[in-house]
């Protein structure tokens, strides 16, 4: 499906990332955000409140964070398209409703930029801090899926995807920006409506009587309804069976936990999304993702001048991890460098799919800028050694 | 809530009687989980009658509940139901209605769930006359997790959470969604199914944030604690202690321990929705430019 033009401002324009990741959602057919405002993400709000009268929509600045993630549940339910943005410390108080969204298989975009913490920590200044707490912050087991774009021209295209991905698997997905993505201004291209493809929710075409909320087929994503079309459904936050009706044993605990967490990991090489710059054969890989890697880059090209065999592998997917490829990579490579603005996230999962084959150098920082070119030099220099 | 499937089957075949409150309750579900003597079940019947009463097409009645006792009534209807999570079913149904105005969207909880954590979604929603009918059936006290104290425990009574007497000063509900700008506003308790049937049928034909509470027995947990008998025990109270008081000051009707409860419609005013403030303000600043939002919406 194309892109509804009504939400397209095709053109070239020079915008800061928390503008054009505004503009991405308008694009995917965001027409229903929920926000409480919030440093470094308000402008995301901001534009979205200024834009969406004349697109056809809504925006409400809800009393926090606790009702903005279940007010756009809500939304979606409805049959819109949805998004909440936030940083630090409003992506923890939405913890709830992360796994609320997760076992309602409610679609929906998270946007957090992230600023340093903990607590209010650094409001004005970046942080890739809550790379983990995206992942594992709700209580019990289960799968998301997270973006992180390293420009404004990326936190356009890489939205669309967002949303993409929120329909075809039914999942919260996260937008992991950081304040110096959300702020930096560069040259956005907005490509025409018809050059943009949206996916549709996956509606049923079942009738009433014949359709179940919550059965799957072999993807493992069931068919959606919204309210108010005759269906009659029952979403529950308990454990349910495929009528969404509450079932409270283990053996449907089993079944449902299974089918959540499986219809991610069965696609995780489909969903998986990396940028690879010469790591094939490379001696030393560089792991990085958001606007660390850009850093990275600059410290990967200085190494290749001084003779290193360096390759970037960058995330653009964070989760699903692309442990695979990693782990085809630790076949050759003799390290990997893993820069991230926190202080070791990112690297356990390196580790963990390096195994041991290869050694595996972090580059923690604590956030409030990026890392110094230099120090990442440094660090390749050490593992070629 | 009457009965059994059997016991109804039974009806049904000797005497040709059907249960009116059937056809609006997710018979594969029943029996429920309710106490017998709890009277979350005979607010249900009202709502029923309600439905009944309004003729309005069921298809675009959706009902949301938080967590608790009272919670589960939104699993045990036959319209689009959501369970959603402890305190959250206002800001829940709120994005379901701005997302879809066709709806009427109906909020079914306990009065912890709606006015303990989720207290200040409460005030916000109806300060901003969100598009909301809601139902609070009072308990005085956390019927789920087994009878903690509540924002609406009077004075006096146990809870396993004030072991010797609570010490704490309720809310008085009426005057909370009063002063936050509802426009609806009645008290009734199970004794007065009628009433409340009525008030229930009023909320569903109103436009804007409605708030009703219903009285309601927890023989279980409030009542058996604190020696108070059985359900009908608690009828009785209602029966004996209740004025009806339509119009008062709601500043007047709070609530003593096994005090006099006042009862009636307290408020019946009109204020413009959230929604329409928003597409009567948008037509003002953007003139043709804008297509008022949700006027169709809902009807496709
Ligand atoms: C975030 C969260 N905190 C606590 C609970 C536990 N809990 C479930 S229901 C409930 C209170 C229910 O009381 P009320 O809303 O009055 O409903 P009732 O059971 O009395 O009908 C609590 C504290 C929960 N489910 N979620
Ligand atoms: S515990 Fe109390 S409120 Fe809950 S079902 Fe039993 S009687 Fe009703
Ligand atoms: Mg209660």
């Amino acid at each position: 499906m194309h892109a509804d033009p009504k939400g397209v401002l095709t053109g070239i324009h020079f915008i800061d990332g928390d503008h054009a990741a505004c503009e991405g959602a308008l694009a995917a057919g965001c027409r229903f955000v929920a926000g409480y405002p919030i440093t470094p993400s308000t402008e995301v709000v901001e534009r979205f409140a200024s834009r969406i009268p004349l697109v056809g929509g809504v925006f409400i600045q809800m009393e926090d964070e606790i009702a903005s993630s279940i007010a756009i549940l809500g939304g979606a339910w409805a049959g819109k398209k949805v998004m909440t943005v936030t940083s630090g410390p409003g992506l923890s108080l939405m913890m709830e409703h992360i796994g609320l969204a997760v076992i309602t298989e409610t679609p929906c975009v998270i946007v957090d930029v992230q600023r340093g913490g903990p607590s209010t920590g650094l409001p004005t200044l970046p942080a890739q801090a809550d790379l983990m707490q995206v992942k594992w912050g709700s209580h019990g087991d289960y799968e998301i899926i997270a973006l992180s774009p390293n420009s404004p021209q990326e936190c356009f295209d890489l939205m669309i995807k967002a949303f993409n991905l929120a329909e075809t698997y039914r999942v919260p997905v996260f937008f992991m920006m950081d304040e110096v993505v959300g702020h930096m201004t560069e040259r956005v291209e907005i490509p025409a409506p018809e050059d943009i493809d949206v996916v549709d929710r996956k509606w049923t075409t079942k009738k009433p009587g014949e359709y179940n909320v919550y059965q799957a087929g072999a993807d493992l994503v069931p068919e959606m309804v919204k309210a108010g079309d005759g269906y009659r459904i029952h979403v529950t936050g308990l454990t349910h069976d495929e009528r969404g009706y509450p079932a409270m044993n283990p053996v449907a605990q089993d079944k449902l936990v299974r089918r959540l967490i499986n219809k991610i990991r069965d696609h995780r090489e489909d969903i998986v999304d990396v940028r690879e710059d010469g790591v094939e054969g490379a001696d030393v890989v560089v792991v990085s993702f958001g606007i660390t890697s850009r850093v990275a880059q600059a410290a990967v090209e200085q190494a290749r001048v001084r003779g290193v065999k360096v390759g970037h592998l960058r995330l653009v997917i964070c989760w699903p991890f692309p442990a695979t490829r990693i782990a085809q990579l630790a076949e050759t490579a003799k390290a990997f460098v893993v820069p991230e603005l926190n202080m070791g996230q990112m690297v356990l999962e390196v580790e963990r799919a390096v195994c041991g084959r290869a050694a595996v150098l972090p580059i923690g920082h604590a956030g409030g800028t990026v890392h110094e070119p230099a120090t990442i030099l440094n660090k390749i220099m050490e593992a070629a050694q | 809530m009457s009965g059994l499937p059997s016991l109804n089957a039974n009806l049904e075949q000797e005497f040709g009687l059907i249960n009116p409150v059937m056809p609006y309750l997710r018979q594969d579900r029943i029996p429920h989980i309710w106490c017998p003597g709890c009277g979350i079940g005979t607010t249900v019947n009202c709502f029923a009658r309600a439905l009944t009463d309004s003729g309005m097409d069921l298809d675009k009645v959706a009902i949301v509940s938080g967590i608790g006792c009272t919670g589960r009534v939104a699993g045990y209807m036959n319209l689009d139901s959501f369970h959603t999570t402890h305190g959250r079913a206002i800001p829940f149904a709120t994005g379901l209605k701005l997302a879809n105005p066709g709806m009427k969207v109906v909020v079914y909880s306990g009065d912890g769930d709606l006015t303990a954590i989720g207290g200040n979604h409460f005030v916000h929603a109806a300060r901003r006359n969100m598009d909301l009918m809601i139902v609070c059936v009072n308990n005085f006290t956390y019927g789920m997790t087994g009878g903690q104290v509540a924002p609406t425990t009077p004075i006096g009574p146990t809870q396993t959470t004030m072991p010797y007497g609570n010490f704490e000063n309720p809310f008085n509900l009426p005057f909370l969604a009063d002063a936050c700008g509802a426009v609806y506003v009645a008290r009734w308790t199970v004794y007065h199914v009628k009433q409340l049937a009525k008030a229930m049928l009023d909320g569903l034909n109103k436009k804007g944030f409605v708030f009703i509470e219903a009285m309601s027995p927890c023989p279980t947990l409030y009542s058996r604690r604190n020696r108070l008998g059985d359900g009908v025990d608690q009828l009785k109270y209602y029966k004996e202690k209740s004025v009806i008081r339509n119009g008062a000051d709601t500043k007047e009707v709070g609530i003593a321990y096994q005090g006099e409860i006042v009862v009636g419609k307290f408020v019946d005013r009109e204020r413009p929705t959230w929604l329409d403030s928003m597409n009567s303000h948008f037509g003002s600043v953007f003139g043709d430019r804008f297509t008022p939002y949700g006027v169709t919406d809902g009807q496709e």
